[in-house]
């Protein structure tokens, strides 16, 4: 596997230089777009709605530890609240976990039986700066170890450098090494400088073969925005309508509040519509996010703000 | 390469497996996947008074007539009120008042003075900025989040503006001493009440003039809580006047003698009957009339954020808005993709019960309105346009219509001529920017333009060469105090906004 494959040389097939899909994508006004993000954040979300989306939050968030002071004991913790997360019987599971790929067969064996998918993150994790067979060993060894999902990082460094199909044949490869496993792409929108770049990546990432694209590692100011995220649903609405196919979308790093995670479901909701409104489009990456979730649900339920000692930290 | 080939080439790669007919399954559905629960602004709290007399010298007088009229919710067909209806005799006397106001106190107080009076009905229009935007929705039929994001702030922002202007004006024209007219007596339409009523009163007052302001007759709601706010900023009596009523009414305001100077936003038909009757008199005239602005869109434009800037140029308002993007303009190669995702836009637009925070187009303004509006379309139909109206439930009382656009347009079509004042969009395609612009210029008015293109130096290059008072570029309807606006052609004369609208309330050497 050619560690280096630079530009048309990295996945050159038996009848010569491969040639590579159109990467171009519709520009992006900086102005408008974060306007019309805003703009999404002023729906009035009430009563039942609130609840409901909520709800629909929890399913599908992914309960995210990803520090290096992770141990065996803090991951079974956060899986038992994922597969939990509520005494209340209407308090569905959280999507899944995610995890350093060394945690994975222990959130695996926590998680077993549920319905909670474990989610690794791979390839060089955060930066992706290391030779590719490293990266797709990192992925080959999660999945043995039994992740269900693998949230990739691109090569920034690369796409800045202008090297489009290096970007390509990386995921393209990483989509190969997951096998079964569903492949995330992070493109740490918050290194790519502008709205144009986060475009195009997002189009590289999902002709690459991604089954979602995803904003942020979480290591990176800005992460997650909502016009960032906006920009990416646009570009998942143009993939769709030229094949039929449905990429989902996982903003992640800095949503912390249930009024944040309402306005990420409805940017879906009036960008994409109804088909994304399912944990299998849309994932919410979190590690804070869920407390307050919780809280405010509580409070819909309740009609009182209850104190934090009230919920489990985990 | 189009999109599509794009993906066909992709998907010659390992790694996707070809989609089976992409084009039956690339719809988008937006149901009921999870929906927003009503949302009302409460409006309990608001208090409109069951009658209204005429606003005349500081006080509160019934008309001479002893006649009123009623003014109802278009979106429930409820009366609101009833509003005094004021005759030549009422208005002789409020231009008296404002006469008398004019020589006896306001071109008495130092700039400085009048500055601080409309700081004060500035901030008091902030502090009652909820209520005025829930009477304004209720009176007029536009959504909450509209009076309340845009026109609430911008009444504020203009008085704030021109308060500023009230001891500088020997700096806006240096060394050409600007003086006061006297009185201007100034008519206003029934689209944005409120505001419309700021920028005649605003700039006339900071220049040292007296008012007489007519409000349209479907809404004169907020105008008269902006006469109790000058009541209660203390305003000298006969400063401001105001006078409801309706075509007869603002007839009189602007044939009266002692007017000096006439100021008149609203229809172009109007308008011409407005200068005729003033030709050979010595007033000072401006108006602000309709427009059918083209709002062009290029192929290497940013297209999700142009769909945005189409959506409000033409559904802001429910289309009632002289600057509404009412024309769209589409390089032939951007029209196929811009399209498809303009149809899925207007199916999120939310049309119904104004009062509600998350509704984004509101009932229209009037029966009348709505049956002109109806009376276009139908033409557009049977011209051989192609429309698409969302499927939206509207409402069974009052005034609705959905957002609706019409494909297939040509220039000679009345869709394409002639101004809706609805939430009707015509579109139209072009190959190059020179046709384009003949397109656009191709019209009787020229309020406003739009240009959407990523490329700087045609943004310029086209906007130099369209008549229009107002060319936005990559974006639409952006207003703001310092900025003039106004018409070439029959959009009307004279400049709002800015220095540049001081301007009609001086004299100037």
């Amino acid at each position: 596997m050619a560690a280096e494959g630079g530009n048309g040389k990295g996945a050159a097939g038996p009848s010569g230089p491969r040639t590579y899909p159109d990467f171009s994508a519709p520009t992006v006004d900086k102005v408008m777009v974060e306007e019309r993000a805003a703009a999404l954040g002023k729906r009035s979300i009430k009563k039942e709605a609130k609840v409901a989306g909520l709800l629909l939050s929890i399913a599908m968030m992914d309960l995210t530890t990803l520090e290096g002071k992770d141990s065996p004991g803090k991951v079974t913790q956060l899986c038992q609240k994922a597969m939990r997360p509520h005494a209340s019987p209407e308090v569905p599971p959280c999507a899944a976990i995610c995890v350093y790929p060394k945690l994975v067969p222990v959130a695996k064996h926590a998680l077993a039986g549920s319905s909670v998918k474990v989610a690794s993150v791979a390839t060089a994790f955060p930066s992706g700066l290391s030779a590719l067979d490293v990266k797709l060993d990192d992925v080959r060894r999660a999945v043995a170890w039994g992740a269900d999902e693998i949230d990739m990082v691109i090569d920034r460094g690369a796409l800045l450098a202008g090297e489009k199909t290096r970007i390509f044949d990386e995921i393209a490869a990483t989509k190969e090494a997951c096998g079964s496993a569903h492949l995330k792409v992070i493109l740490e929108t918050g290194e790519l400088g502008t709205y144009d770049l986060v475009r195009e990546a997002s189009q590289i990432a999902m002709l690459a073969g991604a089954d979602f694209i995803k904003t942020s590692t979480g290591k990176v100011t800005p992460a997650a925005t909502p016009a960032v995220t906006l920009v990416m649903l646009e570009a998942i609405r143009d993939f769709f309508y030229a094949t039929g196919k449905r990429i989902g979308m996982k903003p992640a790093g800095g949503i912390r509040t249930a009024k944040q995670a309402l306005h990420y479901l409805v940017l879906v909701k009036e960008t994409l519509g109804d088909a994304w409104l399912t944990p299998d489009l849309f994932r919410l990456g979190a590690s804070t996010l869920l407390n307050d979730v919780l809280m405010q649900l509580e409070t819909q339920r309740t009609g009182a703000y209850q104190s934090g000692d009230y919920f489990s930290k985990d | 390469m189009t999109a599509k080939e794009t993906i066909a080439s992709a998907t010659n790669g390992e790694t996707h497996a070809a989609p089976s007919s992409p084009a039956q399954r690339a719809a988008l559905e937006f149901g009921k996947a999870w929906t927003y629960a009503p949302a009302p602004e409460a409006a309990d709290h608001v208090r409109i008074d069951p009658r209204y007399e005429l606003f005349i010298g500081g006080k509160w007088v019934a008309p001479s007539s002893g006649k009123y009229f009623d003014t109802v919710s278009p979106s429930t067909e409820q009366k609101l009120s009833e509003v005094a209806e004021a005759n030549e005799r009422d208005v002789d006397l409020a231009v008296k008042a404002a006469r008398n106001g004019y020589e006896k106190y306001w071109s008495k107080l130092s700039g400085i003075e009048r500055g601080k009076y409309i700081y004060r009905i500035a901030r008091v229009i902030q502090e009652k900025a909820r209520e005025l935007a829930i009477v304004e929705t209720m009176d007029g039929g536009k959504p909450i989040k509209e009076s309340r994001d845009v026109d609430l702030p911008l009444v504020a922002a203009h008085f704030f503006y021109y308060a500023g202007w009230a001891d500088k004006l020997a700096y806006a024209f240096p060394g050409r001493s600007p003086r006061p007219l006297g009185v201007a007596g100034q008519v206003i339409p029934w689209n944005f009440p409120l505001l419309m009523a700021a920028w005649k009163l605003a700039p006339a007052l900071a220049a040292g003039n007296t008012c007489v302001l007519k409000p349209a007759e479907t809404t004169p709601l907020t105008a008269l809580l902006l006469a109790k706010i000058i009541e209660e900023c203390d305003l000298p009596p006969g400063v401001v006047n105001i006078v409801t009523g309706a075509g007869a009414t603002g007839a009189a305001v602007v044939a009266h003698p002692d007017v000096d100077k006439v100021a008149f936003t609203g229809s172009t038909d109007v308008g011409k009957r407005i200068q005729k009757a003033l030709s050979g008199t010595k007033k000072k005239l401006t108006l602000e009339l309709g427009g059918k602005a083209a709002n062009i869109v290029f192929a290497d434009a940013p297209l999700d954020q142009a769909v945005e800037g189409i959506i409000s140029g033409i559904y802001f308002n429910q289309g009632h808005v002289c600057c509404a993007g009412s024309r769209l303009l589409v390089e032939e190669g951007a029209f196929e993709p811009l399209l498809q995702k303009l149809r899925d836009r207007m199916q999120t637009l939310r049309v119904g019960d104004p009062l509600d925070k998350n509704t984004d187009v509101g009932a229209i303004n009037s029966k009348m309105q709505l049956d002109k509006i109806r009376e276009l379309v139908e033409a557009g139909e049977r011209e051989g346009a192609e429309r698409f109206s969302t499927p939206c439930e509207l409402p069974t009382r009052g005034y609705w219509f959905a957002p609706t656009l019409f494909t297939g347009v040509s220039q000679s079509h009345r869709i394409a001529r002639e101004e809706i004042f609805g939430p009707v969009l015509a579109v139209m395609t072009f190959r190059t920017p020179e046709e384009a612009i003949e397109k656009a210029n191709n019209t009787m008015y020229g309020l406003s333009a739009g240009v959407w293109t990523d490329k700087g130096s045609k943004s310029f290059w086209v906007s130099q060469r369209l008549r229009a008072g107002v060319v936005w570029a990559n974006t639409y309807n952006k207003f703001d105090p310092s900025s003039p606006f106004g018409g070439y052609k029959e959009s009307g004369f004279g400049r709002e906004g800015g220095r540049q609208g001081l301007l009609p309330y001086l004299e100037v050497d």
